[in-house]
């Protein structure tokens, strides 16, 4: 049986992935990817830990449920955002895009 | 070795290069694709862990809708997946650091903490799922439905061309 701690650790480094992403992309699109991975990343260790500490409850599957249903919302008004954005800047490089700071 | 810790360690191995191939590549439409790839290799792990529903879920939500979503918004802002634009922004030495630090704190505390693993099998996990989710989850998820129709609709108002 695969000991729990390999979920984890496989869950850190996706999730680290995912922050390199999040910090040095520059194309909000790539950005939004990167959340994604980060999401599945959490999504593996609320699954590894309901199938190892409490698998009569399954309360981490019920969560990892709701986490992908935020996660498919997050990606639409997210990709919305995006597109508003090109259409008024003609490009959605996220450090060209400072309205707001003077 | 056990066949399941070969055919995870053959899954994590999918699962980080594809997801390193979303954080580096140049061309925006193949990150895409990797992404996919990596959210197969997901589902594969949510079968090792037992998790058979969340498994089908990850392929149709993620694969099926997700990624073309991410094709799609591609596709309509184009020409910024060219080739020689820079793809990184100027601090990124920076975000490697600082995502290397926090890995090491969290594996720090993975190997630290103690576990308390039940060795109880858990059997039919999709029954049991669908049973908690309409009866101890019930408002939870009335609720989502509410959020998700809520995205919908903002993303359609944000979306939509002004002026028309």
């Amino acid at each position: 049986m695969v000991p729990l701690s390999w979920y984890l650790i496989l869950a850190a480094l996706l999730f680290c992935i995912g922050v390199y992403g999040v910090l040095a992309r520059r194309n909000a699109i790539a950005i939004l990817m990167s959340i994604e991975l980060m999401l599945n990343a959490v999504n593996i260790n609320l699954v590894a830990f309901a199938r190892y500490t409490t698998p009569v409850m399954l309360t981490g599957q019920v969560f990892a449920i709701f986490v992908m249903m935020i996660a498919a919302a997050e990606a639409a008004v997210g990709l919305a955002l995006v597109l508003s954005v090109y259409r008024n800047m003609r490009h959605i490089r996220v450090d060209d895009v400072r309205l707001l700071k003077w | 070795m056990a066949t399941q810790q070969v055919v995870f360690l053959i899954l994590a191995g999918g699962i980080l290069l594809s997801a390193l191939m979303v954080v580096s590549v140049r061309n925006i439409v193949h990150a895409a694709l990797f992404l996919a790839l990596c959210f197969a290799g997901v589902s594969g792990v949510y079968v090792l862990l037992r998790a058979e529903f969340l498994a089908v879920a990850q392929v149709l939500i993620y694969i099926g809708a997700i990624t073309v979503l991410f094709l799609f918004g591609i596709m309509l802002t184009r020409h910024i997946t060219g080739q020689n634009i820079p793809q990184l922004v100027a601090h990124w030495k920076w975000a490697l650091a600082g995502a290397c630090a926090f890995f090491f704190l969290l594996l720090h505390l993975i190997l630290r903490s103690e576990w308390r693993v039940v060795e109880e099998v858990p059997r039919d996990s999709t029954t049991a799922l669908g049973l908690a989710l309409v009866e101890r989850y019930v408002l939870p998820f009335e609720l989502a439905s509410v959020i998700l129709l809520a995205a919908v609709v903002g993303a359609v108002v944000l979306a939509k061309q002004e002026g028309r």
